[in-house]
């Protein structure tokens, strides 16, 4: 198990963002993390990634304990993540951007090793001509695709993925569904957070169901999809509900 | 990193360089007394720039650094009888560990809260030294004559203080550049543009953030005593000047904060202003205003400074102007 979250609850003031939720992630799995908005998806990555420290329960990273520990302490330990809402570094360009990936990572790069990875890694997520500008004049889509970059540039051991697909259009999706299934071929150990459906149900291989912050469902994409509590879940999003329902056909 | 071959390296060693020699050739006293107090802003803006340019923290406690080198080193020398040389290291030393005390207290606060305590931090040290007997308290300290004929002389003695303080500018400048393009000044600029971002990709912030505040402490140390060392006397009003920690930031705002070059610009700039405004009649007393004003139009209207500006301006002269 390259993930054990057990028991973890989160609550801000009277606010029950999770509660025991319990999750074990073999390695180079993909994992969806789907659930309506507010159902405390980000709050989970936040406390795996150590923004957060769980009101109660334990992270386990690699078989350690690694409730409490510091964003930093984890990326060197092998963990990396995008943001729902794009972090770029704004008056640096793109190519230094990727490259604090690689430098500050678990493999913990010189600057010249880190622009050769960096240079790899732009031209696999598609930033090729854009390398030199700065990152502030990246257009949405572009400055998702820098999240992955940055994050990819670490070589981390897993991976996890905000809603790297939203604000795309439906070649982009295809295009980047591609490439998470990519990064999961070199043994990358991934977690997504996704709202486009058809996506996250075809390149996962276990779905993971929350719902005000309780787990509500867990599974293979297909059981999940035709679970009765998923679908209800979305009925408040009655075309998704549909889209979960109709899936399998 | 072959730095050796960048032209942006040696623009700024070349320029420091010329100046520098000017009062030698010319065996000018008045000239190095001009240059000594150009080369005294540029140490002070290079390696604020340090912590306000590369980690984007504002401090108005830079001048404190100055003013404790001094102290420590003057104490050594006059107390001790420690040469100026000994008492160099101390004075860079010294400061370099109460910023890394400070660091570890005040640098865990963000944005403003950081530049309110440094203001707290400015007023407590010179509060501090006022009442703090054994080095004088608020009769400061003064050096004997006698002092000087260990460096043949006090005519031959203020020559050796300004090779020292050339020596001292092109360390911070090599220094400055150095961090730059290091690792570590990109980890330094990640925290400016984005602290939380900057961890999760695995920046050790609290560290970085404190080396660089401990690197910025030296170098003002060291010039402070240099600075005090020619005077042969120091006073609490004298070593901790307040408005010096401000007109500081505007010598790096004015010059292009996070460039290498700027500060040294913006300092040598600044203090040419200054000593011009200081013989006008107008402006005698009313120099500082002019300071305010400056800040205010930097910051309105060119943000990133001269070099930034320049560099924004005209792209093929970035590989000079870093």
């Amino acid at each position: 198990m390259i993930l054990q979250i057990q028991n973890v609850s989160k609550n801000f003031g009277g606010l029950q963002a999770l509660s025991h939720v319990t999750i074990d992630l073999p390695e180079a799995q993909i994992l969806g993390l789907i659930g309506p908005n507010g159902a405390g998806k980000t709050t989970l990555f936040n406390v795996i990634n150590g923004i957060y420290s769980p009101s109660e329960g334990r992270v386990l990273f690699l078989g350690k304990d690694v409730t409490g520990s510091k964003p930093y302490r984890l990326a060197k330990m092998g963990m990396a993540r995008t943001h729902q809402i794009v972090q770029p570094l704004n008056e640096l360009s793109v190519r230094e951007n990727v490259m604090v990936g690689a430098c500050f990572g678990e493999e913990n790069h010189g600057m010249t090793r880190a622009a050769e990875i960096a240079d790899e890694v732009i031209d696999f997520v598609g930033l090729d001509e854009r390398k030199e500008q700065l990152a502030i004049n990246l257009n949405v889509a572009q400055k998702k695709r820098l999240e992955l970059a940055r994050a990819l540039a670490a070589r981390p051991k897993l991976l996890l993925l905000d809603e790297v697909l939203a604000g795309l259009n439906p070649s982009e999706i295809a295009g980047m569904v591609q490439t998470v299934a990519a990064i999961r071929e070199r043994g990358v150990t991934i977690i997504m957070i996704e709202h486009v459906m058809h996506a996250v149900m075809k390149v996962s291989d276990r779905i993971f169901v929350l719902d005000y912050g309780q787990q509500i469902a867990e599974g293979t994409p297909d059981s999940v999809s035709q679970d009765p509590k998923v679908i209800e879940a979305y009925l408040g999003d009655p075309k998704l509900a549909e889209e979960i329902a109709t899936r399998t056909n | 990193m072959k730095i050796y071959t960048k032209p942006g390296f040696w623009l700024p060693i070349v320029l420091v360089a010329l100046v520098g020699l000017w009062p030698i050739i010319t065996d000018n006293a008045a000239n190095r007394e001009v240059v000594s107090s150009i080369l005294v802003s540029v140490v002070l803006a290079s390696s604020l720039n340090i912590l306000l340019g590369y980690t984007g923290y504002v401090s108005f406690g830079h001048i404190v650094f100055f003013g404790f080198g001094a102290y420590t080193g003057f104490y050594l020398m006059s107390v001790q009888g420690w040469s100026i040389y000994a008492a160099m290291i101390m004075a860079g030393l010294v400061p370099a560990f109460l910023a890394f005390l400070l660091g570890k207290a005040i640098l865990r606060l963000r944005g403003a809260y950081f530049a309110l305590a440094t203001i707290g931090v400015n007023e407590a040290a010179r509060a501090f030294i006022k009442n703090f007997e054994p080095m004088g308290g608020s009769v400061g300290m003064q050096l004997n004559f006698k002092i000087y004929n260990d460096y043949g002389g006090a005519a031959q003695a203020l020559w050796t203080t300004f090779y020292l303080m050339i020596a001292v500018t092109l360390a911070v400048i090599i220094v400055s550049y150095l961090v730059r393009f290091s690792k570590f000044g990109l980890g330094l600029m990640a925290i400016r543009e984005n602290e939380d971002a900057a961890e999760v990709m695995g920046v050790v912030a609290p560290d970085s953030k404190t080396w660089a505040y401990v690197i910025s402490a030296i170098f003002p140390g060291i010039v402070g005593l240099l600075f005090f060392f020619k005077n042969a006397t120091i006073l609490p009003g004298d070593a901790f000047r307040l408005h010096l920690s401000i007109e500081t930031i505007v010598m790096v705002m004015l010059g292009g904060a996070g460039t290498v070059l700027g500060p040294i610009l913006g300092g040598a700039g600044y203090q040419r202003l200054r000593g011009t405004l200081l013989v006008t009649p107008l402006f005698r007393n009313i120099q500082l205003v002019v300071a305010g004003v400056l800040l205010l139009i930097i910051i309105l209207f060119i943000p990133a400074g001269i070099v930034g500006w320049l560099r924004d301006r005209f792209p093929s002269l970035r590989r000079v102007l870093e």
